[in-house]
Parts: C-alpha cells; sequence; structure tokens
C-alpha cells in the first residue's frame, strides 16, 4: 500500500486491471512473454487460445496465486507483483472471486456452508446473505444438500455463489463450463449475464467459442502472447441463448489481423 | 463455521484419525506406565535392594577405633556402647525418610556345652513411633529376607526362644525344637530353639535371641552394642568423596549442597550428629550399587519413555501428512478463498490436538493399567500412581502431536492452491 501504487491510480481511474509486460518464466519456457492488458471496471472479457499458452497462467497471476517473472500487475490501483504471500491472501479474499474448472467444494460441508466458508475467511459467516447468494444462481431449494446429491452443474452455481458473496471487484472463472452440458452452460453464462448487468467485472477463460463470443471483448492468447483482441456487439438486455450465437470463427481467432 | 468444518473433517476421515489417537494412545500410555513406576520405583527398588542388608554400621566411638586398629569386633563388645534409647534418633535426621529399615545388636560371648559362642540379642520386627509420630515397624528380619530359615522367625516376644546358626547347630548338634542352656558370668539363661537358619557368613556361628533376653542375660538393661542401618542412598561423586574424608574441608556452598544430598556420608554424618558419642561407618559396596541400580533402572525408563514417544511421533507424521494431502484439494481452495496459512494450520492442528487428547486419555488410562501390571510382574506390588503423572503425560501427548504435525504443517504452508486447483 506503498504511495507508488497509489499513483498508479490516478492516471487510470477506470481500469479495474492493468497488466504491463506481464512474463512468466519456466526455465526454457516463457509461458507468458510480455503481456500488456487493460480491463475496464464492469468489463466482460473472454479468453481464448490453445491449449498451454498461458491463459491458466494468466489467471493465477492476476488472482494473486502466482507471481510474475517480469512486469506489473496493478489491480485496483495496487501493484500486486510487489505484495507478501500474506498480503496477497488478503487481495484474493477481499478483491477476487474465483470460478474453476473443477467444481472444488468442501465435500462434508452442505451448499450453503461451503458459500459461508468464504464469508468465514474474509468476515464473518452469514447464513441469511449465503443463502441469498444460492438464491441468486437458483439453488435455494439445495442449501442444505452435500456436494454428493448435487448435480455438476448444481456444484458450479455452488462454486459462482462463493465466489460473489464478498462483492469481488473482479470475478476470475478458468473454464468454468469446461465440465457442464449445454443447459448448465447456458445456466452459468445467464448468471454471467446478470452480473455483468449489476456492473460485475468478469474474466473468462473458456475453450468454447459461443462461450467466448458472448462476452464484450475476446482476447486470444498464443504462446504466451496476446495475438487477438476481438470486440464483440452483444445485447445484454435479455436473457442469453448460447444457440443464438455464431461463435467466434477460427478465422477470425487465428486469422492474422 | 471452525466448529463445523472440525466435526467434517471427523466424519470424513474417523478411520485415519481414529489411527492417529491410537498411535497416540500407545505413546501415552507407556510413558504414564514408566513414569509412574519410576515416581514408585524408589519404593520399589528399595523394597528390593533391602534384601542386600544394611549400608551402614553405627557403633560407639571407642569400639570403633579399637576395631579398626585392631581389626577385632569381639572383644569391644563388653567394653563400649550405645543407649536403646538412641536408636529413634535416627528418624530425625534430615535424611530419615531414606532410612528404610534398622535394627540393634547386643552381642556377647556365652558358654554353650563348656565352650564360647556368640550370642546376639536384637530386634526382629520391632513397633515403634519415631519422636516425628509416625509408626514404624523395623528389624532384622526385614532386612535379612535372604536368610534361609528352617522353622521360624523369631518375634519380639519370644524372650525364652532362640535362632541358631546352622554352624553351631552341627557343632552342637542343637535342632529345632531342642532346648539349650547358655551361660554368662553367674547367670544362665534357657532357650527353645525355634529355628535353625544358614546365611553363609560369620552369623552361621551364632546364637541369636530378643535383645530384652541379651539385656538381661549379660546384665546390661538398655544397652546395645551396634546398630544396622539400611539407607537409600544417592551414588557417590567427587563431592561426597572429599566429605567423606573431611567434611570441615568443604566450601559453605558444596557443604550445604553435600548435606541435603542423600549420599551415604552425608547419612552417615548425621546419624553421628543425632547420636551421641557413636561412629557411622558406611558398608561401601553395597550403599553405592543400590544408588547405582536405581540410577541406572531410572534411566532405562526414561529411555523407553523417550522412544514410545519419539516412536508414536513417528507413526503420527505419516499419518498427518497423509490425511493433509488426502484434503490438498478442500485445502488449496481454502487458501484459495482467502484463508491464511496460519488459519489453515489452526484448524489442521486443533483436529490433531482434539485427537490428541482423545488418544492421550485413552492412553493414560491404559497406562495406569500397564504400571500396575509391570508393578504385579516385576516387583510383586502395586504401583502408587504419581498425581503429577497426569499434567506431565499431558504435556508430552501435546508436544508428541506437535511434533507429528510439523512435516504435515510443513506441507500445508508450501501447498499452492493453483498446483491442486488446477490438476484432474
Ligand atoms: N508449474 C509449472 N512449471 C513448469 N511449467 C509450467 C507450470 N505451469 C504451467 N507450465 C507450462 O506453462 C504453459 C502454460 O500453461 P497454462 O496452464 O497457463 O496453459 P493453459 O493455456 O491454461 O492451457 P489449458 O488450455 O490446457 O488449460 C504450459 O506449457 C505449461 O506446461
Ligand atoms: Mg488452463
Amino acid at each position: 500500500m506503498a504511495d507508488k501504487s497509489k499513483s498508479v491510480t490516478a492516471q487510470d481511474n477506470e481500469d479495474i486491471l492493468v497488466l504491463e509486460g506481464v512474463s512468466k518464466i519456466y526455465g526454457e519456457l516463457k509461458a507468458l512473454n510480455n503481456v500488456d492488458l487493460k480491463v475496464k471496471k464492469g468489463e466482460w472479457v473472454a479468453i481464448m487460445g490453445p491449449s498451454g499458452s498461458g491463459k491458466s497462467t494468466m489467471m493465477n497471476i492476476i488472482g494473486g496465486m502466482d507471481k510474475a517473472s517480469e512486469g506489473r500487475v496493478i489491480l485496483d490501483g495496487m501493484d500486486i507483483t510487489k505484495e507478501s504471500a500474506k498480503s496477497l491472501t488478503n487481495i484474493r479474499r477481499d478483491k477476487i472471486g474465483l470460478i474453476f474448472q473443477q467444481f472444488h467444494m468442501v465435500n462434508y460441508l452442505t451448499a450453503v456452508e461451503n458459500v459461508m466458508v468464504a464469508q468465514y475467511y474474509h468476515s464473518m459467516p452469514d447464513e441469511e446473505e449465503a443463502l441469498q447468494a444460492l438464491d441468486r444462481v437458483g439453488l435455494k431449494e439445495r442449501a442444505k444438500h452435500y456436494p454428493s446429491q448435487l448435480s455438476g452443474g448444481e456444484q458450479q452455481r455452488v462454486c459462482i455463489a462463493r465466489a460473489l458473496i464478498n462483492y469481488p471487484k473482479i470475478l476470475l472463472a478458468d473454464e468454468p463450463t469446461g465440465n457442464l452440458d449445454e443447459t448448465n452452460e447456458n445456466v452459468v453464462v445467464e448468471i454471467f449475464r446478470q452480473l455483468h448487468n449489476e456492473g460485475s467485472t468478469i474474466i473468462v477463460v473458456t475453450h468454447d467459442p459461443e462461450v467466448a463470443a458472448v462476452a464484450e471483448r475476446t482476447i486470444v492468447l498464443e504462446h504466451g502472447r496476446i495475438t487477438k483482441n476481438i470486440i464483440n456487439h452483444n445485447d445484454y438486455s435479455k436473457p442469453i441463448n448460447l444457440r443464438d450465437y455464431e461463435g467466434l470463427s477460427d478465422e477470425m481467432l487465428l486469422g492474422k489481423g | 463455521m471452525f466448529f463445523r468444518m472440525i466435526r467434517g473433517t471427523f466424519t470424513k476421515q474417523l478411520g485415519k484419525m481414529l489411527l492417529i489417537a491410537f498411535t497416540i494412545a500407545l505413546g501415552a500410555s507407556l510413558a504414564t506406565a514408566m513414569i509412574n513406576v519410576m515416581m514408585d520405583v524408589g519404593n520399589k527398588v528399595n523394597a528390593e535392594l533391602k534384601t542386600y542388608g544394611a549400608n551402614i554400621t553405627v557403633s560407639p566411638k571407642g569400639a570403633s577405633i579399637l576395631s579398626d586398629l585392631y581389626g577385632v569386633e569381639e572383644g569391644t563388645g563388653d567394653d563400649e556402647f550405645l543407649s536403646e534409647e538412641a536408636l529413634p534418633k535416627l528418624k530425625t535426621i534430615f535424611w530419615s525418610y531414606n532410612i528404610v529399615d534398622f535394627t540393634p545388636y547386643l552381642k556377647g560371648r556365652v558358654t554353650l556345652d563348656e565352650s564360647d559362642v556368640m550370642l546376639v540379642g536384637t530386634w526382629f520386627d520391632h513397633h515403634m513411633e519415631t519422636p516425628s509420630g509416625e509408626s514404624l515397624d523395623t528389624g532384622m528380619r526385614e532386612m535379612k529376607t535372604w536368610w534361609d530359615i528352617e522353622g521360624e522367625w523369631l518375634t519380639d516376644d519370644d524372650d525364652d526362644e532362640c535362632m541358631v546358626g546352622i554352624g553351631a547347630a552341627q557343632k552342637y548338634g542343637i535342632a529345632a525344637g531342642d532346648t539349650i542352656t547358655v551361660n554368662k558370668g553367674g547367670s544362665s539363661a534357657e532357650y527353645t530353639v525355634k529355628a535353625v537358619f544358614d546365611t553363609g557368613s560369620d552369623e552361621d556361628d551364632y546364637i541369636y535371641t530378643t535383645l530384652k533376653a541379651a539385656q538381661e542375660l549379660f546384665g546390661r538393661q538398655g544397652l546395645i552394642s551396634s546398630i544396622e542401618v539400611s539407607a537409600l542412598t544417592t551414588p557417590d561423586n567427587e563431592l561426597s568423596k572429599r566429605a567423606a574424608q573431611d567434611p570441615q574441608s568443604l566450601s559453605a556452598a558444596d557443604w550445604e549442597t553435600w548435606y541435603c544430598t542423600a549420599y551415604v556420608s552425608a547419612i552417615c554424618y548425621q546419624i553421628e550428629e543425632a547420636i551421641p558419642d557413636c561412629s557411622a561407618k558406611a558398608i561401601r559396596q553395597v550403599a553405592d550399587s543400590e544408588g547405582a541400580i536405581l540410577e541406572k533402572i531410572q534411566l532405562l525408563m526414561i529411555l523407553i519413555t523417550a522412544l514410545a514417544l519419539i516412536g508414536s511421533a513417528l507413526g503420527i507424521m505419516n499419518l498427518v501428512a497423509a490425511s493433509v494431502m488426502e484434503r490438498s484439494q478442500e485445502i488449496g481452495l481454502l487458501k484459495a478463498v482467502g484463508a491464511h496459512d496460519i488459519q489453515v494450520i489452526g484448524l489442521v492442528l486443533t483436529e490433531i490436538m482434539l485427537t490428541a487428547v482423545l488418544g492421550g486419555v485413552l492412553g493414560y488410562i491404559a497406562g495406569m493399567g500397564l504400571a500396575q501390571i509391570i508393578g504385579m510382574t516385576v516387583f510383586s506390588s502395586s504401583i502408587a500412581i504419581t498425581p503429577v503423572s497426569m499434567p506431565l503425560v499431558a504435556v508430552l501427548v501435546l508436544c508428541v502431536a506437535l511434533i507429528g504435525s510439523i512435516p504435515a504443517i510443513r506441507m500445508l504452508v508450501k501447498m499452492n492452491p493453483t498446483e491442486v486447483l488446477h490438476s484432474n
């Protein structure tokens, strides 16, 4: 919380997230290679790219779970590359909501308790609020169910409720629909639309062209570099049906541009 | 929430937790047994070692000089005496609790079938009240437990009876049940032989009767010629050897240390302080070995305790680490959600500590039983349970649980949420 990081805020008031020349180096391999990226407050960004292109690496660095080898990551006006592991945990707890491909739930806790775990480490568990969060993802009826009693889609919705419970500045979802069927995929994307309309910042990694096309902006990563930055023009006023979306074509994604 | 998470682990990993509790219980039970036996072993070993007899002899000052000079005891018996009334004073010295047994002797030559024989009067199972109000049973019977008796031990009321050593018995053709007549100067006494004994030493040529009967025969009412004392002692070291030569040569601080340690020389010194005009001498080898054996046994028990605890710490190390490993996803998730290392460690440690408490309680109960089994098989008597053993075992168990959790905690700290959460 040095004054230096505060001065960064002043110049880019709108950007909730700024990556400046970020690289992640594993020995010979540059998993991320000099990446620059700005995400505005309330923006919905999708990240695509082949397997091994560095998508998860980038998400982990943004989420404070991994450290960049080079460059700066400014999250909500704070340069997190300089922070200690302990304060990264605090940043993650206070500013970031995480959703993964696997539906990671504590399997001996009920759905509502799983949401409350995030509250517990953030501040105080509040069952009422946790139930409201489950209601938002349409799972109020299932609050007392254990993970083993929930379908994959339902588990992922619990994870979304948990990611949202502490009002994060930014929602990071790494292939949230990777293990879901079409119907559940649609449910998750529809939740994202509502969150977007409420002003949430969303960054979602996906392999699915339709899910990528639903976002406001799609970024393509290849060999650790950003190769495309595509603006999509979508109408977020009515519920999303993924079937209506063409999906970004291979030419658009991979062609020279 | 914390409580719900703990409860969750216990229901989910019940088997593993029980195994950890069991491992801790094993260590705790051995530690409990050893600590209690160790605390009580002084009394037990002491009771065992008493069988080796006296380790201090107390004699009148003049007599000791004579016997030291000429190496004879017999001629002195008639010259110098201690007062029987001085005996309770033995239990007034600083280390009185270390004096476990003592018996007085009144010795003198008597005539039997026209030849000389040594007659000794003593206590056999004397009951007395000490000046401090303690009641005490003492006497030769407890100090000479290895004597091989054919017939029955005398008691202190058997003033008309005697025990004859096997040497004398063979010489004069005496058997248990016979009646013998002994003469001393003008007086004579008639005793029924209650037993013939075999000691394998000089006493085989002696005749033993009660102190009262001997005092009457010799006309020495209220007098004794020596005392044998069985005392529990600390092995000698450099300090006690210097002190034994000349206590006055010590510095004030050394003197204090020496006086307040149960060295045989310190006990002798204190006996000489308590009983006027006496000389207390250590029968050194025996006194040394008693203390040394005691210390060795205690060292052995400390070693067993330490090994048991180390063993159970090592045992749970694997179990706790495996339990944490099994839950790596859950732990990674907690970290990702914003749990600090210290909070996750707190969660895991609380579980282990609860498990340790369960194991510790079970182990303590089992250990008390084990202590009794050891007492019964090794010492043929029960072990007194020492109250301090409970907090001591509790502290040891918690240490074991803590140490046993170290590898798991290191793993916890290293665990990176990204690795666990992205692996398929
Ligand atoms: N801990 C690590 N050590 C060494 N190399 C790593 C490590 N983590 C990731 N990598 C490498 O970095 C590159 C980028 O990995 P990353 O997980 O970011 O890819 P991705 O784009 O998420 O792929 P996918 O679509 O398969 O999830 C890969 O080549 C990977 O092998
Ligand atoms: Mg990935």
